[in-house]
């Protein structure tokens, strides 16, 4: 067999074997070195794996050779490929960024650590996207949760400790409830093989056991995803963890969960069990609303902007689980296309705080004060970025906008429609905010006159920027995939 | 089918919600961990219960043994029990640094702490 | 060059403008200089489109997908071009004017004012272009974007509070209203190009089709209709300049033509007919109410602001009724209401520049310092007002013979009502001005007329009015060119 493929099994060893290795060579300067290049090898990797989805169809890998459904199965469909490329895309992105980011924000003896913590939590999160075993999902949530809590901790603010403990308490609880619902499935079919358990759930969609394993799994990933109100540890975690980790969190952890959510839901429950038997589609519609209004009424009151776009982050997920409720191939397109849309966008938000924080020293919104004129492309960019989040037409948040309401109109809820259109509303006072500070206050005494972050911080944020502009323009990449992910779940379950 | 014949289920059953009370209900960082260990115990025996048969024996072929037990559960959970031991280890690791930083290790006190600066110097970080 | 390639001249030149004066910003006299070439570079490019339109050509060009069969497109039809040279036609005296009043006023951020002047521009042409509601929508909210620096231009707390009202219902209107109509039409019709006799003939009925007339309506808030006006007085805190070129004519115009163009285009008159007299009862409303406010605002911007508001809805009104020759009075109002109310912006600035006045009550016996501004002023009330020898005239006889036309009475009362409250609030300033002995206080500041790029702007503008009322031949023909396009 060619390396070619073997391409689904170095998508995640690559990473993996990065992080031992960084450790060993206990210095900074090579830490950063392996584990950008591996990064930058596994979203080349997830390139070629995306493309050859396209061309060939979904690809099954067996690891190590043993054959599913008794060996474990890689398996990598359009929606796991697109998943694959959102993750590793950030991780690419974000990684030249960290170098300078973190030499302001944690102590250098701590870097290589920090490298082969980034390179677990990459390896983890790939590793949820292509696996194709329901107990190694739970292996690689736990991989990246765990270096993910380590992360958090790093932040030099001693707040970030509480934030990264009471992550790990809500994480862990989250993770049993998936072992609990993993389980009662095995027990129930006797395999842990998500294709395999999805055709032995086909007779049994009446049981019991079945229906409260969908319950255990809904719940546990939702602590995950950080659906309201099970979202308590998330505004904590980003708004103290390092700038460069809340960037990289925020656009792939919480989307990776929905991803999760997606492949249990569609492909191993069916759409019919789930959106017939039980009231999941009112529940999921109910707490989407609330988190699309609560957490951004919440935003606009808070006095940090980070905080704010975490509570930001909270209800741009409530936008992606409504999608989820639809059951339709608008409203998933609208979930998947949101997914990377809201990724990429709050990935380079972050990454812009980052660049202020060097600059001015904190991200509370006093201190933001007047950053356009100190740092006008940070500023700008952050307006850039929240006119995203707003989805404002021309960036790529207008189009999962576009979707979702579309997704709506056509199940005739009108209400609904205007719902959607009304939280966003929400979303212009929150980044208004930001804008009146940053544009309208005169900067705090003791701050330079201008002067811009290093351009190793600059390049990969509007690169960022660049991007939820280019993905607001040229939609052909983005939609495509996404719809045609959507359409996979939807003819998967059917 | 009788409640006793599940007693192993009743016993995962008071574990998990005893698990998860303690999480909630204590306010002691080290108490709450031993909490979500009990929690996730119970998951463990959930797993490996099932796959016990009655007069069944472990899987090596040999002579006169015709019952088996599932060994693939006992496989999961030994993972289980790593991922397990990781996070306690990393836990307990969480809160000695909380100690050195706040001196306590007591929820509300932290909290207390963390308001009191936040209303003394609001935008101080 | 083909028409093709002129619209991408079009839309090109004041992006490639906006640049050079980024790039000019250490030299003012290059910067301006770059301005005024780009104005007319552009206004050559849209004039040179004139022929073909007038021939009957509709000359387009699609960009590309944004969404699967949803495409940045644009096509020039006969409204589209009026508006799109009166725009471009006026940037350049504007910018002349800009110049002087920046310069006497010693404006900080100039060269931002000046991009930021370019690129709504550029958004007023793309609009005026667009080829369905999708571009249209995305040219829309791009201008109110990036009016709202200039709206804010002097910062501090006023700015910021009159930028929020501007920007809260600017972006509140089109995202809570405009993007779900748009939405529901696309999903309706599986298309938002705009096409002659509309693309929802034959979809909706009844309840619905008033709910998305009313989306629409409401959603063009650009449009000023009532109760959704008060971003047009808010944004008067902005320099004068920006009140004449955006808030005269290249915002607010291109809220009633997105109307005139979604009541032609999308819906089509023959599909509405009968369902629009709730439209007729708000815009008459509007009319008349924002004329009482008018008469008792002290401000002059202010009473200019909230006669823009009547005007407007003026427009919507003529479009509501529905009758081919109220639709063709309303593409000329586009027109003649453009030409006066940037006269007496142009005035009102001017007055601010060299005087340092700003309310009316103060305005005793200016007329004779400042002959020229007074009588150009007096000339665009005329317009406003409705009486010749002004463009304004022109444009009211043919929305009143088509109120009577279509024998709808209301309406006729409503215009003739409006004439008589627009004569009120503008002939006391025309009396104060010329009639009244200056106050004892103002005999101690001695001042002439503003400086000359803005005396000659004015002149200019004011001039144009009387020419449109002269020979109106232009605009008239591009309006029989859209009626042209109706079945």
């Amino acid at each position: 067999m060619s390396l070619a493929s073997h391409l689904p099994a170095l998508q995640v060893v690559l990473p993996l074997v990065a992080a031992p290795l960084a450790v060993l060579v206990r210095h900074t300067g090579a830490a950063f070195l392996l584990v950008t290049l591996a990064s930058w090898a596994a979203f080349a990797i997830a390139v070629l794996l995306w493309q050859q989805i396209g061309s060939h169809g979904t690809i099954s890998y067996a690891l190590g050779s043993w054959a599913p459904p008794l060996g474990i199965e890689y398996r990598v469909d359009r929606l796991s490929a697109f998943v694959l490329v959102l993750v590793a895309g950030i991780a690419a992105v974000v990684l030249p960024y960290s170098r300078r980011s973190i030499e302001a924000e944690i102590p250098r003896e701590q870097h290589y650590l920090f490298y082969a913590m980034f390179a677990l939590c990459l390896t983890g999160l790939l590793g949820i996207a292509i696996t194709g075993d329901a107990f190694n999902i739970f292996v690689f949530l736990e991989i990246a949760s765990l270096s993910t809590y380590v992360l958090i901790a790093l932040g030099r603010d001693r707040r970030a400790l509480m934030a990264s403990y009471q992550y790990l308490i809500m994480g862990t609880i989250g993770a049993t409830f998936i072992v609990i619902g993993v389980g009662l499935l095995y027990l129930k079919t006797g395999t842990l093989n998500l294709v395999d358990m999805s055709v032995r759930l086909q007779e049994m969609s009446n049981h019991r056991p079945v229906l409260a394993a969908l319950g255990f799994l809904t719940v546990g990933i939702s602590l995950k995803l950080a659906l309201f109100p099970l979202h308590q540890w998330l505004p904590n975690a980003y708004a103290y963890a390092p700038s460069v980790v809340s960037a990289f969190l925020a656009a792939t952890a919480t989307k990776v969960s929905v991803y999760v959510l997606l492949r249990f839901y569609f492909s191993v429950f069916g759409e019919s069990l789930v959106f017939h038997r039980l009231p999941l589609p009112e529940i999921m519609l109910a707490l989407s609303l609330a988190a699309m209004f609560a957490a951004s009424a919440i935003a606009i009151f808070q006095d940090d902007l980070k905080r704010l776009f975490a509570y930001s982050s909270v209800a741009q997920i409530g936008y992606i689980t409504l999608g989820l409720s639809f059951d339709s191939v608008s409203g998933l397109t609208a979930t998947v296309v949101h997914l990377f849309n809201h990724g990429i966008t709050k990935a380079a938000l972050f990454l812009l705080i980052g660049c202020a924080v060097t600059v001015v020293g904190g991200s509370s919104l006093s201190r933001l004060a007047g950053l356009g004129k100190v740092m006008p492309l940070t500023a700008f960019g952050i307006v850039l970025g929240g006119l995203s989040l707003i989805g404002v037409p021309g960036t790529a948040g207008f189009v999962s906008k576009w979707y979702l309401v579309l997704a709506a109109l056509e199940k005739g809820h009108w209400w609904l429609a205007l719902a959607i259109v009304a939280s966003s509303l929400l979303a212009v006072a929150y980044v208004w905010r930001f804008v009146e500070i940053a544009y309208f206050r005169a900067p705090p005494a003791g701050l330079p006159v201008r002067r811009e972050a290093p351009l190793s911080l600059l390049v990969p944020a509007w690169l960022l920027i660049a991007a939820t502009i280019y993905f607001g323009l040229d939609t052909s990449v983005t939609v495509g995939s996404a719809a045609g992910a959507a359409a996979e779940l939807l003819g998967m379950a059917k | 089918m009788n409640l006793a014949s599940h007693f192993s289920y009743w016993i995962t059953l008071f574990l998990m919600v005893a698990g998860l009370f303690i999480v909630i209900a204590r306010g002691n960082l080290i108490k709450k961990l031993v909490g979500l260990g009990i929690f996730q115990t119970s998951v463990y025996l959930l797993y490996i219960a099932p796959g016990k048969l009655i007069g069944g024996t472990a899987p090596i072929l040999a002579e006169g043994f015709k019952v088996y037990s599932n060994p693939l559960p006992h496989v999961l959970i030994l993972t289980a029990i790593v991922v397990g031991v990781a996070t306690l280890a990393l836990g307990l690791a969480l809160v000695v640094r909380i100690r050195e930083a706040y001196d306590t290790i007591e929820e509300d006190e932290i909290l207390l702490q963390d308001h009191a600066r936040e209303t003394e110097a609001p935008f101080e970080r | 060059m083909t028409g093709a390639e002129l619209i991408l001249a079009g839309l090109a030149t004041p992006l490639a403008g906006a640049l050079g004066i980024a790039l000019n910003h250490r030299a003012p006299n290059h910067r301006e200089g770059v301005t005024l070439v780009t104005a007319a570079a552009l206004f050559l490019c849209v004039f040179a489109l004139l022929p073909e339109v007038l021939a009957g050509g509709r000359p387009e060009i699609s960009m590309f997908e944004v969404l699967p069969g949803l495409a940045l497109a644009f096509r020039i039809e006969p409204l589209g071009m009026l508006f799109a040279l009166v725009a471009s036609g006026l940037w350049i005296v504007n910018s002349l004017y800009s110049i002087g009043y920046m310069r006497a006023n010693n404006e900080a951020h100039q060269t931002r004012f000046y991009v930021c002047f370019a690129l709504a521009l550029f958004s007023a042409v793309g609009i005026a272009f667009a080829a369905n509601v999708f571009t249209l929508f995305v040219f829309y909210e791009l201008l109110t974007l990036i009016t709202y620096p200039l709206v804010t231009h002097h910062g501090g707390d006023k700015a910021r509070n009159g930028g929020r009202v501007y920007l809260g219902l600017l972006v509140g209107t089109s995202v809570l209203f405009l993007l779900p109509a748009l939405i529901f039409t696309w999903h309706l019709a599986g298309t938002t190009d705009f096409t002659p006799g509309g693309i929802l003939a034959g979809k909706l009925e009844g309840f619905a089709l008033a709910g998305l007339l009313a989306l629409y309506m409401f959603g063009i808030g650009k449009a000023a209709l009532m109760p959704f006006h008060r971003w047009l007085p808010a944004a008067m805190v902005a320099p004068t300049p920006v009140s004449a070129l955006l808030h005269a004519v290249a915002v607010v115009k291109a809220g009633v033509f997105s109307v005139v163009k979604v009541v032609v285009y999308v819906f089509g008159l023959d599909a509405l007919a009968g369902g629009t007299d709730w439209l007729v009862g708000v815009a008459g409303f509007t009319i008349l109410a924002a004329s009482v406010v008018a008469l008792n605002a002290d401000n002059l911007k202010r009473r200019l602001a909230y006669s823009t508001v009547s005007q407007l809805s003026y427009v919507v009104l003529a479009a509501a009724l529905l009758a081919p020759l109220s639709v063709i009075g309303a593409a000329l109002h586009i027109a003649a209401h453009a030409l006066g109310k940037i006269t007496l912006f142009f005035a009102a600035g001017a007055i601010y520049t060299a005087a340092h006045k700003t309310e009316v009550s103060q305005l005793d016996g200016i007329g004779r310092r400042m002959p020229w501004t007074m009588g150009a002023f007096a000339i665009g009330a005329l317009s406003v007002i409705g009486l010749p020898p002004a463009a304004g005239f022109v444009s009211k006889w043919y929305m009143l013979s088509g109120a009577m036309a279509a024998s709808h009475w209301l309406a006729v009362a409503v215009i003739a009502a409006s004439t008589l409250l627009n004569a009120g609030y503008f002939l006391p300033i025309l009396w104060r001005a010329f009639f009244r002995p200056a106050r004892a206080e103002d005999k101690h500041h001695p001042h002439g007329e503003a400086p000359l790029p803005m005396v000659i702007a004015l002149s200019l503008t004011a001039a144009g009015t009387v020419a449109l009322f002269f020979c109106p031949d232009v605009p008239l023909a591009l309006a029989r060119g859209m009626l042209g396009d109706l079945p």
